[in-house]
């Protein structure tokens, strides 16, 4: 069985929360808007989902808005609340996943400007940078919880309490956020957050909205006024139910895990610095317990991690997302790394299945592939 | 939509149903509500020569709660004056069947019903013999 | 013994094939293919991309289609939007005037809307009083400035079949775009979209025994349709529409439909049979309307209104079956049937109708049961309605002076 070290892409479907699905795809299967028994017992279950998936983020059931994942979250938040507004500025971080990029961009096209957020070098965005992006009076900023890539966390209740302040409306996608940190909606000024359930060991196809209520937020999808008219399809009820399952999960093993994932990341850590020549992005920042984002100088990324995946570790070369040009990530450029480093990135993100043996495993193909990749008359210049 | 007790009972097991000689005197007929809204109550009432209404039946085109509300009134109105049945209102059908607001309007109905048949025997007798007034 | 209620709101959803359960239940956990289809750098991502294009050659499969012009949707409401919305964007320049039907699904009709908000004239036609569209009519509304027509394959409420071969046939020539909803035709109905010169269609999986929240977009290829994207990202299905794909939901749904493709010819006739012995036993009695043509409609579907018996009675009468007095979408509102209105029906015919959908699961036994207790009821709700007593007498009741209320 190949190790998976690839928790930020997608993780595996909790054994528990595939039990709670799996009435929901056999004998429950009404249409959650029909009147009668069968839809009225999947109405419940979603209720109930809702409840759980409210309860991860401090909110009021009703500020929950079912989608089909991260990307629609993302999408819907931005465009819902661009269309209930007069075309403005739009400031983005510069480190966000393609999910609120190119809707921004989108957006372009009917006005908007879009402006992006500097970060530093670690990837953080600086308060005093960034009350100059509000005092530019954007309609709408949109600064992702934790970086997809580094791990990286922003302060997103200091960022977004100076844009509220102002009357600026801030979005933030905490799907790489949720699970792995305590995120508390009220408290942390936000007006609309992104959450994924694949994220968390729930199902793929499933995600949501929060919403903070004051906030106008046009719907995406017409047609059925299902999510309260805010979201319309039939809703995924195995996936919502999995969804809110994996919700509650994720509450309760939030501190195991994370202390667990902490040591992982440092026994990793100390690895890596062992075997040398390895640069971690974003070690001077705040980051996930569970990402480590790491660099070579001169070896192609994508060689070496075929090169793992044969050995039977699965890891990631940056964003897994529909990428398959071979260029740094925008992520790392926006950090100022140099390029021969970038290409050689390589991103491990722990899950819940993973223990110190499959760090040292790791470690120890990791070593043995850089030997052998590494060209010898650099062998030992670091 | 959730139906109290009383409204199933009711529904399933209507009272009074049926219907009186139109042309009858001492029957007294109200028609209200349209086929279009949903819903067409028909209430007639029985009254003897001291105006106490005797017997009642009802036919009721509707939805669960326009059924029970009608069947209600049938019992509730039996062996009452006229003056006695006039005086029933919307609010005491809606409570007694735990009606949910959306269902208020078919105890209107049933009010306006009986309002309705009295009216129509109170307007046969009229002019003819006093009887109904001395009660 | 039968399990009650018996469902028969198949055209609502359908539960999930066990064969489509079990298949799709083992791409989800750590021993099984749960992998991100888009992570390029492992086995797990490789093997959740072959089971996901392995699962869109099935789904091409049932329309004719080449996998290619398939994009992956979370259902069939957002395979619309992205359809109607998404080509009149892109084409905004060549015209603003869309065309479609009144008895469409609100997820055609809130995108259409949503487009006049923006600008764009709609045209909204009268179907006959059978449901069909008449095509002198469609190519009459067709104009110079027109770019798409939207008309669905199969109609959800009254199972109508559309003429899609030639209303397609009739776009091509105009050089008009055709969009066509066959969420509820898809596994039930042949489709063939270079035979009925289809551009884009809509497809759902849970109303022919997948998983809810999945859908997809047939997109025609040669000649190359263009829609702008709703849901931008990581461009995803080659720009189309971003985010991770479900690989669960596309097994799922690529099961369900090469099972459909498999069974549909012997699985119709079994469930037309089943329609044909629950209609036969239910038109004896007086005053029942079918809705919507007989003869072209999908084999699962009979709407029938029951005149004298009103409807919301009628089916808490019947709680022992889980039918539909309309779309189950719209159903939670008392409005009559916008579907049932737009044949011509006077509301009380539209409020006194019934959906039955009969599906895969559906017994003999469970049909004689309904045909019984329907008999039973409206029976029993017409000995309490004023107005079949009127009817009885020879009252002419569209004479009658109604007391507004």
């Amino acid at each position: 069985m190949p190790v998976y070290l690839d928790h930020n892409a997608t993780t595996p479907l909790d054994a528990t929360v595939l039990d709670t699905m799996m009435p929901f795809l056999r004998e429950q299967f009404g249409n959650p808007s029909s009147p009668h028994r069968f839809g009225r017992r999947t109405r419940a279950a979603i209720d109930a989902a809702r409840e759980q998936v409210a309860a991860l983020v401090k909110v009021h059931a009703s500020q929950v808005i079912f989608t089909s994942g991260g990307t629609e979250s993302n999408n819907l938040a931005i465009k819902g609340v661009a269309a209930a507004d007069e075309p403005g500025i739009l400031a983005i971080g510069a480190t966000e996943h393609p999910s609120v990029i190119e809707p921004a961009r989108a957006l372009a096209v009917h006005g908007w400007r879009v402006k992006e957020i500097t970060v530093d070098r670690e990837g953080r965005v600086h308060p005093e940078l960034f009350r100059e992006t509000i005092a530019a009076r954007p309609r709408l900023v949109s600064l992702m919880y934790a970086n997809n890539e580094t791990g990286v966390i922003q302060d997103v209740p200091t960022l977004a309490s100076a844009a509220r302040s102002q009357g600026v409306v801030f979005h933030t996608d905490a799907v790489q956020a949720a699970g792995k940190l305590a995120l508390d909606f009220p408290s942390s000024g936000v007006h609309l957050m992104s959450l994924s359930a694949h994220k968390i060991n729930g199902p793929q196809g499933v995600g949501a909205l929060v919403v903070d209520k004051a906030i106008e937020c046009r719907p995406l999808l017409h047609g059925g006024g299902q999510e309260r008219d805010r979201r319309s399809g039939t809703e995924n009820v195995a996936g919502i139910v999995g969804f809110g399952a994996a919700a509650s999960l994720a509450i309760d093993q939030m501190g195991v895990r994370t202390a667990h994932f902490m040591e992982l990341r440092t026994r990793l850590e100390s690895a890596l610095r062992a075997i040398g020549g390895v640069a971690i992005f974003g070690a001077g920042a705040n980051r996930l317990p569970n990402t480590v984002y790491f660099g070579l100088r001169d070896i192609d990324g994508e060689t070496l991690i075929l090169g793992l995946d044969r050995k039977g570790f699965a890891c990631a070369s940056g964003s897994a997302c529909g990428s398959v040009r071979h260029e740094p990530s925008h992520v790392l450029r926006a950090m100022q790394v140099e390029s021969d480093l970038a290409i050689g990135a390589i991103r491990v993100s722990f899950g819940a299945g993973n223990n110190e043996r499959d760090v040292d495993d790791f470690a120890a193909a990791l070593a043995m592939e850089i030997q052998r990749l590494r060209p010898p008359s650099r062998r030992r210049a670091v | 939509m959730a139906y109290s007790d009383k409204v199933l009972d009711h529904y399933e097991n209507p009272r009074n149903v049926g219907s009186f000689d139109k042309g009858d005197p001492n029957i007294g007929t109200g028609m209200v509500g349209a086929p279009a809204c949903g819903d067409v109550m028909k209430l007639q009432i029985k009254v003897n020569g001291q105006g106490v209404i005797e017997d009642a039946k009802f036919k009721t085109y509707g939805c669960g709660s326009a059924i029970a509300s009608s069947s209600l009134l049938t019992e509730w109105v039996k062996g009452k004056t006229l003056n006695e049945a006039a005086q029933i209102k919307n609010t005491q059908i809606a409570e007694e069947l735990a009606l949910p607001p959306v269902k208020i309007h078919c105890s209107v109905l049933a009010e306006d019903a009986i309002k309705a048949a009295i009216a129509d025997y109170q307007s046969k007798t009229a002019g003819g013999d006093d009887k109904a007034d001395a009660a | 013994m039968m399990k009650r209620p018996i469902y028969l709101d198949y055209s609502a959803t359908t539960p999930v094939d066990p064969r489509v359960a079990d298949k799709l239940c083992s791409y989800l956990t750590m021993d099984g293919d749960f992998g991100n289809p888009a992570s390029r750098s492992h086995t797990f991502g490789w093997r959740a991309e072959q089971a996901v294009e392995a699962a869109r050659a099935d789904v091409a499969a049932l329309i004719g289609a080449d996998p290619k012009e398939i994009v992956w949707t979370s259902g069939a409401t957002e395979a619309n939007n992205l359809a109607i919305k998404g080509a009149a964007h892109f084409y905004s320049k060549k015209g603003k005037h869309l065309i479609t039907c009144k008895t469409e699904h609100k997820a055609v009709l809130d995108p259409c809307r949503q487009l006049e908000r923006e600008g764009f004239e709609v045209t909204y036609l009268d179907p006959e009083s059978n449901g069909l569209v008449d095509l002198g009519k469609l190519a009459a509304a067709i104009r110079p400035d027109t770019i798409l027509v939207s008309i669905m394959h199969v109609n959800n409420e009254i199972g109508v079949i559309q003429d899609v071969a030639a209303i397609g046939t009739l776009c091509r020539e105009k050089g008009v775009l055709f969009h066509s909803d066959a969420a509820q035709s898809a596994g039930k109905v042949p489709i063939d979209v270079n035979g009925m010169n289809i551009d884009l269609l809509s497809l759902s999986a849970h109303k022919i025994y997948g998983p809810k929240g999945i859908g997809a977009l047939y997109v025609r290829r040669k000649p190359r349709v263009r829609i702008e994207a709703q849901i931008h990202g990581g461009g995803h299905e080659r720009g189309m529409r971003s985010g991770t794909l479900a690989t669960h939901q596309c097994v799922g749904m690529g099961e369900a439909y090469r099972i459909a493709r498999e069974e549909m010819a012997t699985e119709g006739e079994r469930i037309r049979v089943l329609r044909d012995r629950l209609f036969g036993a239910l038109k004896e009695m007086p005053e029942v309307y079918v809705n919507g043509d007989l003869d072209h409609r999908v084999p699962g579907n009979l709407n029938i209104s029951f005149n004298f018996v009103e409807g919301e009675s009628l089916i808490m009468a019947l709680k022992d079956i889980a039918v539909s007095s309309g779309s189950a979408c719209t159903s939670a509102s008392l409005e009559p049937s916008y579907v049932l209105r737009a044949l011509g029906r006077n509301d009380e015919l539209a409020h006194s109708s019934i959906r039955f959908t009969i599906g895969r699961f559906t017994t003999t036994e469970e049909i004689d049961f309904t045909a019984r207790l329907v008999r039973e009821k409206v029976n029993k709700l017409r000995e309490l309605s004023p107005l079949w007593e009127m009817f009885q007498e020879g009252v002419d009741l569209s004479k009658v002076q109604w007391a507004a209320h």
